[in-house]
């Protein structure tokens, strides 16, 4: 018997039994879809991650209160240990010689309202160079500069998001008043759209000047992080070297074990979120592969049904000529037939959830062709792996055996 | 020359502590052309002999050959080849596979003998106009009448162009009138050559065969050519 006419025969064995081949083929769609659609999800979720954090700027250090020590208790509760005056110091030391340009930032989450229009947000309280150290840029107006810190002005500059959460579409913001906690604030400046969804998003945020953030709004003497970029991405660790030393001496501290500051790189921050992302799809696409198996297990159980079925079937065609190896073919072909087509479905399926997944939740679409043809060579090892076990068994039927059955 | 040669043929089967000999010593000889009916009680042995014949089963002891080939001696495949080339299959229960067509039931021998694929269909219609079904190709079994069905079945057995004709109580299970059709076939292809041998315990049946072959008991107990020819 030749490939395609083994095939032929074997559909056409199939679609005399059309609810049960559906039923057993649908074990291998709901598997393999999952497979696809979660492995897609995953891989888009952390393109997107990728894409945000290095759309930072790769030669971005920065420097948050809190100590280095893994799991340490000291922490925890130790978060004010950095201050404007730091940041200031790291950007004039003659120590440094590495770093470009320093910015400071208090961030809270805060209240925002604009007539009868309002927004819960990100505040950010911040300096002029944090504009170029984040690769940010405006679309109209204009960003806090060094007068409005020495001022104290009251002044804001909005991301995209915010402004149209406060303001209407065709509406300017610029020159604007809005009430940040109650306090008035005059738009200055909009933001360029970044991306980027969820609580990390640099569109839903307020930017004022830090001084202001410190002492009007939220009446602290401290700074929650220090964005730092270094001249370029070759001296990263000389600056993280630099910078650790002159803080450690501002703070007092003499073994760096005991620091209470941590930096971290762009790629620190990259390197931890592919991981968890990772470890996430991994964890999920485990989860689906198990339904991939008990999938498997289903066409065992039904081709082995059917062996026992066709025990006549068996032996009259090995009493007109067929070997062993013709019947052990035929009823792999069946079983690999099966997991073969629902593995098409499973992967249209798979792809058309993860492209409807993606869409809602915003984040770039990807084919992962791997991922396709890996969905493909799996579910053919099923048909193959469990579809042996029934094969054999029709195989080794006695023709006589077999032809006598009721 | 003898087609079909068995010589001292046993065949024991052991079901837990008990043997039961199926078969004791049976020899005898079938020529080309001859049309054989064996008979006996249920029980007498004879579809063990048939299937031994019929290189579904190996006897426990003695020689079988066809066309000089000793059959005893092949594996599992070369039986499955023998089976395929030299043995044409005629069951009582048909035997055909239900949801396919006649013409599909006629080519399956064909496929697992390596018959190119455009010449099969050729053949089988060829048979099938053989034993009157021409108009039935496109029909599944359970379209056809009994009669109809073992017609279909003999067409089968003979699409490989077989040595011998292998037919256990091709009667069996049909009404007489169609029985008769049956019979008259198997006299006609006789008489064009074919060797034919058919296990019966219908005496009115074995009267259309040349020779008779009784068997009781595991035993050859009669061996006699039938007067009408």
């Amino acid at each position: 018997m030749e490939i395609t006419e083994l095939i032929f025969e074997s559909f056409s064995t199939l679609a005399l039994n059309k609810v049960r081949t559906g039923l057993a083929m649908l074990g291998v769609i709901i598997g393999i879809g999952s497979v696809i659609a979660l492995v897609s999800l995953g891989q888009a979720s952390q393109k997107a991650i990728t894409s945000q954090i290095q759309s930072l700027g790769a030669n971005l250090l920065t420097i948050s209160p809190g100590s280095p020590s893994a799991g340490g208790v000291r922490g925890a509760g130790n978060v004010q240990t950095l201050t404007y005056d730091d940041a200031l110091s790291i950007a004039t030391s003659s120590q440094v010689t590495t770093v470009d340009e320093v910015s400071a930032e208090y961030s809270a989450r805060g209240q925002a309202t604009a007539g009868k229009n309002n927004t819960n947000t990100s505040i950010i309280g911040t300096l002029p160079e944090y504009l170029r150290i984040r690769s940010l840029t405006l679309q109209s107006g204009s960003f806090i500069t060094d007068r409005h810190i020495s001022g104290l002005n009251k002044v804001a500059v909005l991301g995209p998001t915010t402004a149209t959460d406060l303001f209407d579409e065709n509406a300017n913001p610029i020159s604007q008043t809005i009430r940040i906690e109650g306090q008035a604030f005059t738009v200055i400046g909009v933001t360029t759209a970044k991306g980027g969804s969820g609580f990390n998003s640099q569109d839903d945020i307020i930017y004022i000047p830090l001084t202001t953030a410190q002492k009007l709004l939220f009446g602290v003497n401290y700074v929650s992080s220090i964005s730092v970029s270094a001249k370029n991405e070759s001296v990263m660790t000389l600056a993280e070297e630099e910078i650790t030393q002159l803080l450690l001496t501002r703070h007092k501290i003499k073994n760096a074990n005991d620091a209470d500051f941590r930096i971290f790189s762009q790629e620190d921050i990259l390197s931890t979120a592919t991981s968890v992302t990772g470890t996430f799809t991994t964890l999920l696409s485990g989860i689906a592969a198990i339904s991939l198996v008990v999938g498997g297990i289903g066409i065992m159980n039904i081709m082995l049904v059917t062996v026992t079925e066709r025990t006549r079937e068996i032996g009259l065609r090995k009493a007109l000529g067929a070997r062993r190896r013709t019947i052990t073919t035929q009823f792999l072909t069946e079983a690999v037939m099966i997991t073969f087509i629902g593995g098409i479905v499973g992967t249209i399926i798979g792809i058309a959830i993860s492209y409807v997944l993606t869409k809602t939740m915003s984040l770039p679409f990807a084919l992962s062709i791997p991922s396709i043809l890996l969905a493909f060579a799996v579910s053919a090892a099923i048909g193959i792996l469990f579809g042996w076990y029934p094969a054999n068994k029709a195989a080794k039927l006695e023709p006589i055996e077999a032809l006598r059955y009721e | 020359m003898a087609l079909i040669k068995i010589n001292n043929v046993s065949k024991i089967y052991q079901t837990g502590k008990v043997k039961v000999k199926a078969l004791n010593n049976v020899s005898f000889e079938i020529k080309k052309g001859e049309f054989v009916a064996i008979m006996g009680p249920s029980g007498s042995g004879k579809s063990t002999l048939m299937h031994i014949l019929g290189a579904l089963d190996k006897p426990t002891s003695g020689e079988y050959f066809l066309d000089d080939k000793n059959i005893a001696s092949l594996n599992q495949d070369e039986l499955a080849d023998i089976r395929n080339q030299k043995i044409g299959f005629v069951f009582q229960f048909y035997n055909l596979l239900p949801r396919t067509t006649a013409l599909k039931n006629v080519t399956i021998p064909m496929m697992y003998g390596k018959v190119p694929k455009e010449k099969r269909v050729k053949r089988a219609l060829k048979f099938l106009k053989l034993v009157g079904l021409s108009n039935r190709a496109d029909h599944t079994p359970s379209q056809l009448s009994g009669g109809q069905q073992q017609r279909v079945a003999i067409a089968r057995a003979l699409s490989m162009n077989p040595s011998i004709i292998l037919a256990d109580e091709p009667t069996g299970n049909i009404a007489t009138k169609q029985a008769e059709e049956v019979m008259k076939i198997f006299q006609d292809l006789n008489r064009k050559g074919h060797t034919i041998l058919m296990i019966t315990h219908e005496e009115e049946i074995a009267e259309y065969a040349g020779r008779v072959i009784k068997i009781r008991d595991g035993r050859l107990a009669e061996d006699y050519q039938n007067g009408n020819h």
